[in-house]
């Protein structure tokens, strides 16, 4: 029978369909593993509730678990349990290794826009606090858009959500 | 929660994504080519959420409740409605009446009893942060620009007006389900 743990590795082989550097298990999004008997039950959660990867992503863990011998039954939770402050250390390091700055944390309040303009955001090629905001909007959802004075690079900031 | 007032927002999201949509490609700039697009996959985003929960409810799905019913079953206002391109003045106005309007909406969601329709509301609200620091932005930009405040006074009564749709919202829903329509009994 197949273990949690197992399942666990499994899923976090699975690369993020819009960002691949990072797996959905490092992005956080994975919430839940259950095994019962011959079922594998997955509870997973959007980073943003338009996110065209959504079935991807269910369908690639379908996979994995069936490849262990297992009957995936793999649920989307639309509530609140996500936050980029789930994204692990090792996520947050692998984002900014490929040119995405990792979000700041979340405070208790939500962002403020005089927040993004301060130039408190590092760049992740050469670690310069001299940033400034180009878009509050990217490439995809969850990416704003930011130029970097020092080094002269545009680069994409992960929203603090 | 009643599957009714959920559909009068998923509605508004819906249609006003599909509105915001029509200026990719075209916008002023590019980086509100960006922005409009964004947002307007943001707000589909958040229709499909809503509709999921009230087709639970009235035993549907939720690609049914955005594209299947009649025109005159959408709960929308006439206000996300109005097709505004190319009107860029009237765009940040009502981006900016809307997402003002919004977040009352969305917080008292969250108040909801129902803690499946509290926690979306508390989802959606994180990513409208960012739309209303956008909308805001552009209010600051343009506060003393007669075109712009002409908008505001213009939309501003239409905010959550529902009596009827705009006048030609049979041909906006023709466009808005043809693709759906175009093969019988596909799923896609």
């Amino acid at each position: 029978m197949v273990t949690r743990e197992q399942v666990w590795d499994a899923l976090a082989e699975i690369p993020d369909p819009e960002i691949p550097t990072i797996s959905i298990v490092d992005l956080g999004v994975v919430r839940e593993v259950a095994v019962e008997n011959s079922t594998v039950r997955v509870e997973f959660t959007p980073t943003f509730l338009g996110c065209p990867a959504l079935e991807v992503m269910r369908e690639q863990m379908a996979e994995r678990i069936r490849e262990l011998g297992a009957e995936p039954e793999v649920q989307v939770v639309l509530d609140d349990s996500w936050s980029t402050d789930r994204i692990t250390p090792a996520g947050r390091e692998k984002l900014r290794a490929s040119g995405f700055a990792p979000p700041a944390p979340r405070e208790a309040a939500a962002p403020k826009l005089v927040h993004l303009q301060t130039g408190t955001f590092k760049c992740p090629y050469c670690g310069s606090t001299d940033t400034r905001l180009e878009n509050i909007f990217g490439p995809t959802p969850c990416r704003s858009l930011r130029y970097c004075e020092s080094c002269r690079q545009p680069f994409e900031q992960f929203k603090t959500i | 929660m009643n599957a009714q007032a959920l559909l009068e927002i998923a509605d508004d999201e819906l249609i006003l994504g599909w509105r915001n949509s029509e200026w990719t490609g075209i916008a002023p700039f590019l980086e509100e080519d960006v922005a409009f697009s964004s947002i307007a996959q943001n707000e589909i985003g958040h229709a499909r959420a809503l509709y999921e929960i009230a087709a639970r409810d009235l035993g549907t799905t939720a690609d049914e409740l955005a594209f299947d019913r009649r025109p005159e079953e959408y709960r929308s206002s006439t206000f996300v409605e109005l097709r505004l391109v190319p009107d860029w003045a009237k765009t940040i106005a009502r981006h900016w009446l809307y997402e003002q309007a919004d977040e009352q909406r969305i917080k008292a969601l969250m108040e909801s009893d129902d803690p499946e329709v509290a926690g979306l509301a508390a989802k959606i609200d994180r990513e409208e942060t960012y739309h209303r620091m956008h909308a805001q932005m552009w209010f600051d930009r343009l506060q003393d620009e007669p075109r712009f405040l002409a908008a505001l006074d213009e939309l501003r009564p239409l905010v959550d007006r529902r009596r009827e749709h705009i006048p030609d919202f049979a041909e906006f829903w023709e466009e808005m389900t043809v693709v759906r329509r175009s093969v019988a009994g596909a799923t896609w």
